[in-house]
Formats: C-alpha cells, structure tokens, sequence
C-alpha cells in the first residue's frame, strides 16, 4: 500500500480503480507555412468548433451544476471570440509564417503569463482558463481530443491536472473521484468538483502520477485528503465503513434538508450551528443550519503570536456574515483564559482558572482588547444579521458597563461616519447559577440569553469538568441544571426577550422534548448534529 | 463624446463574470467604441480579457468613455451595470 496526501475540494469516500487521465501531447510544434490565408481560415474553422463545443458543454453544464457554474463555459466562449486574443494569433500567423497551432500556443502562453503576473489571487487562477480555452483550439486544429481509458466502469479520474471545461465533460456516471497532481482550491475546476459532489483531491503531486497505473486499486478519502493505492485489508475495512457512514448520513440529509424544525403539533424552534473558525462555515450551510447561535471568536486571538487587529478581526467577521447571507450570526466576544491561553496576554498561573481572569473579566478589566473587538463587529454588523454575545456574566453591573462600551464604540463609529447596522442583538451567556438566578433583572437589559450547558454544569454543581477522576459526579441531566434553565427562560419571555441554548446538551436529543415544553426558542448545536436534532424535533408530540 | 465615472461595487471586483457580461453588452452596440479608464490604465471594454488585465477591484473608480452612435444610451446602460454591481 502506498499513501499519498493533496488537498480535499470534496468530502467523500471513493473505492475503485484508477484511470490516468491523459492529455495530447503538450508540445506543440512550430512549423513553416507558405499559405498564410489557409492558416488563418484552418485557426477560424477551429475556433468555430471550439466555440460550438463550448455551446454543447455549457448545457451539460446547466443540468449537471447549475446556470451560476455553467456560465463560466459561456466566458469561454466569449474569451475565443476577444478581438486582442485573436489579433494576436493572426498576427503570429502573418509575421512568422508559422502554423496555426504554434500561433494559439505562444498567444496562449502570453495571455496565462499576463494572468499570472497579476497581483490578485483570482486573477493568477484565470492562467488556467486562457490554457484551456486554447489547447481546445490546438486539439480541434491537430484533429485530437484528450481522452480517458475509460470502459464503462466507474473509475477514479488522476490526472496532471483537470481543465475546467475537461472536469464537465466527464461523464459524472463513470467518474468516482478525480485526483490531481497539480491545481487551485480556487479553481474552477476545484468548484464544479463540488457541486457534482464528487469527491476530489487537488495537489498531490508528481510523484504520484509516476506511480501509479490505470487499473490500480485505490481509494480516495476525500474528507482527509488521503489516497491509499493498493491498499490493506485493513485500510479497505476501516474505510468502507467510513463511505458506508458518510452515505446514510448524506441520504438523511437529503430526506431532511429544507425541511422546517417543527414538531407534529406545530410547535417550531430554532436549530442553529456552533463553529469555532471561519472555515467552517461550508458545513454550516451543508447540514442546513438555519443561522450560526454560537461563533467562538478566540480562534482570531488563539492563531495569531500577537492581539489581532481591528482590520483583521473586521475582515473575518464581515466573511462570516456575508456567507450566511442574512440569516442570524451570533458572535461571542473573547473567550480566554481558563482552559484557553494566549502567551501574548500574559496571564498568570492561577490556581483555580476556571474561577479566574477570564473572558468578560479580562475584557472589562483591558477595555482597549473588548473595544478593539466591538469596533470591528458593529462595522462588519453591516454586512449582515449580527448578534453579540458576551460570555461568563455574574452581575447587573458588569452587563451595565459592557452596554456602556457599547454605546461609546457606536457613537464612536457615528461620529467618524463609518456605516454600521442600528439592529444588532445583544445577549448574554447563561453560563453562572448567579446569572440564571437574575436572570428577571438581566432579560430587561439585553435581547437575547443563550445557556452555555458546560460551564453552567461545572459551576452549579461544583464539578471541575477536566477532571476525569469526578467524571461519576458530574450529572449533565442534573435537576438543578435544569431548573436554573428553566427559570431563565421563564424570566427571559417574561420580558419578551428569547432563549437558545448552546452547549453540548442542546445536541443531547434525550432532553430536546423537556427544552421544547420549557419554550426554549433556539438550540445551537454542532453542524453535523442539525438534521439529527431537526428529525427529532419533527417526531415530538407536546400535545400529548 | 462622452464620459462617466462610476465606483466598482460588487465584491470580487471585475472578475470573469462581469467582465464577460459587459464585453456582451457593449459588443451588442458595434458603432460605439467604449474605453474604460480605471488603475492608470485604458481598457477596450468589447474584450473580456483586456477588462480583466486592469484588475479592476470592489471600490476602484473607473471611468467610463464612450464614442459613437447612440454613445449617450450606451454609456447610460453600461453605468447602469456597474451601479447593480452585475446582479450579485
């Protein structure tokens, strides 16, 4: 068995043989032409035909991905017909007296360096569009077309690399994967991939193509990005069952996606994902979260050696927003200290951290850090459907002083004329006995609660939850846990204010009906546990 | 002749789509030349390849320059595209 590791564009299992994917021989070659009128009419002829294959593509395209992914064949077309591409070839053609097929080549060669000299991500990517669109035109010049060794039988497609126009072209009924030595994640080869869903791993590189062969055995784990040639009986077991999984999963998730989080008396409830990275949102928006209930903002302090700055914090969360197009992001402010250290804050060694500097406190004692942060959340609030959650609350006084900062980083913002959304939610972590004990004085200052289950755990019934020796202690299902939740949510509707819950019993689906019947309005969970709280949430019956 | 300035305002700048949809749309008016000026440099906007060498960005200025038959409409409809921020 041999492993090889790239990078994953789409999250699946494939287990079958390999096909090489093989290319016209890249070199093309310059030739001497008398007849430059021919040359040029040999390059429109092609042209044509490439621009009518293009048109056949472009409608595969439309069923297969969808108008947004096919358009780009449709670009193609329209770069084919872009008068500075063509001139230039027929200026090659002319001046040099050369073949048709060295002309595409050298103009196609200038045109992808152009791209790639580019300061622009994006833009660099376009290289690979000028290529493709021009080695069609050299195959429909030499009378050749790439082909796959393809019988029938489904395979995993390797190749140099995958033309966007080539990854369309493949009959989705005989591909099981496609890996790539070479190519972009931005890519838009890389972006058709999955929205074929079929897995795909990009970058593996060179040396993986000199090994292997069509008709290997191999499988593809397109969730790790792995790919095990010739693998053992071991290896072969362990992921199949991962394919095996994967596909109930996905096949509940097809039954469930789109489907409203309602019991079967009409009660509905909010389902909602925690993610702690702006990487996940993909999952996000693939388990059908109907909005992101708790983003842990400490991933911006924990990655980076020093304070990460407004821009930077701004640029993130303006991300978060603008993927979730709209529906409701609720974005906790920092949460170190305790069980989360960051070197550059230089906290001290605490003997009982869970009971120390953290979170809220760090924040109210450096108020430069919580401005810096509420700065740039109020200025990404305008890019979408932002709530502010602060963690760790005790106390009527520091939800005071916190609603201060807030109101001067806003005035702040007015003042400099810099454009923020006047509708941003403000709550609260329940995560403290004493804060679900207020909790009818602290409903009237904010708009929202959401129960942190862990921590509210570990501090009513005094058990430190890192500590595994006490695990027989710690009762998740705990009465008085349950009964500082419901009393938070009876004082939170008191004041027409709404509760979600998000820690990790909001998943635990033997306690989703007891939420139900407090009124619990929201529970965010993570995103690979939506549909599995949302079929729950379908099969409860509150009227009996 | 005839000129207008306009701001780039959909995210990803003048990427392929959008460069693609205005080389269409000013393709369809073959008598009017249009040329848009933006990071010091002048584009023939009938090219979606030269549209993207500018690297026109979300926020850039860009001028717009139109000449020939019906240039008033012309520049009035290709304005209008930038102002929609080609519908995304």
């Amino acid at each position: 068995m041999e492993k090889f590791i790239g990078k994953s564009v789409y999250g699946a299992v494939a287990i079958g043989k390999i096909s090489v994917f093989k290319k016209r021989d890249a070199d093309v070659k310059r030739v001497h032409i008398d007849d430059i009128d021919a040359e040029k009419r040999r390059f429109e002829e092609a042209k044509a035909a490439s621009i009518e294959q293009l048109g056949e593509i472009y409608e595969k395209a439309l069923k297969e991905v969808g108008e947004a992914n096919a358009a780009i064949f449709e670009i193609h077309q329209m770069m084919l017909d872009d008068d500075d591409y063509n001139d230039s070839i027929n200026n090659i053609i002319e001046s040099q007296s050369v073949n048709a097929e060295y002309a595409v080549a050298v103009t196609a060669d200038n045109f992808a360096e152009m791209f790639s000299n580019m300061d622009d991500a994006y833009m660099k990517a376009r290289a690979a569009d000028v290529r493709d669109i021009s080695n069609r035109i050299i195959d429909n010049l030499s009378g050749e077309g790439a082909k796959t060794g393809s019988s029938g039988e489904k395979v995993i497609i390797c190749a140099y690399d995958l033309a966007p126009s080539e990854t369309v072209s493949l009959d989705k009924e005989t591909v099981l994967a496609f890996v790539t030595a070479h190519g972009s994640s931005n890519s838009h080869t890389a972006i058709l991939a999955r929205n074929m869903n079929i897995p795909a791993v990009i970058g593996v590189g060179d040396e993986f193509l000199a090994k292997i062969k069509d008709g290997d055995e191999a499988i593809v784990d397109g969730f790790t990005g792995e790919i095990f040639v010739d693998p053992d009986e071991e290896t072969r077991a362990r992921l199949s069952k991962k394919q095996a999984e994967d596909e109930a999963k996905k096949s509940l998730l097809q039954q469930l996606k789109g489907k409203e989080n309602v019991t079967l008396d009409g009660r509905k409830i909010n389902i909602y994902a925690n993610i702690g990275s702006v990487d996940n949102i993909g999952a996000v928006l693939l388990n059908d979260a109907g909005g992101i209930g708790l983003f842990r903002s400490e991933f911006l302090y924990l990655e980076s050696s020093d304070y990460p700055t407004e821009e930077e914090q701004f640029a993130a969360y303006k991300k978060v927003l603008e993927s979730m197009a709209g529906k409701k992001v609720i974005i906790r402010t920092l949460d170190i200290g305790a069980d989360k250290q960051v070197d550059y804050f230089n906290l001290k060694k605490e003997e009982n951290p869970a009971l120390g500097y953290r979170a809220i406190r760090i924040c109210l004692t450096r108020p430069e850090i919580f401005k810096t942060q509420l700065r740039a959340l109020y200025r990404a609030s305008f890019y979408g459907n932002l709530g502010i959650m602060f963690p760790m609350i005790t106390s009527v006084s520091e939800l005071t002083k916190i609603l201060d900062i807030c109101n001067e980083v806003k005035a702040e913002l007015k003042e400099q004329g810099v454009e923020f959304s006047e509708n941003v939610e403000l709550g609260i972590m329940i995560e403290t006995p004493a804060a679900a004990i207020i909790s009818d004085k602290l409903a009237q200052m904010v708009d929202f609660f959401s129960v942190g289950t862990n921590d509210l755990t570990q501090y009513t019934l005094a058990c430190d939850r890192q500590n595994p020796d006490i695990e027989q202690f710690v009762d998740t299902h705990h009465e008085a846990v349950l009964e500082l939740i419901r009393m938070s949510a009876d004082n939170a509707h008191k004041h027409g204010k709404w509760i979600g819950i998000c820690g990790e019993l909001a998943a635990d689906t033997s306690l989703t009906e007891t939420f139900l019947r407090m009124g619990i309005d929201e529970l965010s969970v993570s995103p690979t546990f939506v549909l599995k709280v949302r079929d729950t949430v379908r099969n409860i019956d509150l009227s009996k | 002749m005839v000129s207008k300035k306009v701001t780039v305002v959909n995210e990803q700048g003048m990427h392929m789509r959008p460069a693609g949809e205005l080389a269409k749309a000013v393709k369809a008016h073959p008598d009017c030349e249009v040329i848009l000026n933006a990071n010091g440099k002048s584009v023939k906007a009938k090219a979606p390849m030269q549209i993207m060498s500018a690297c026109i960005k979300c926020g850039n200025e860009v001028e717009i320059v139109c000449d020939g038959a019906d240039e008033q409409a012309v520049l009035d409809e290709i304005a209008a595209m930038f102002e929609s921020g080609f519908g995304e």
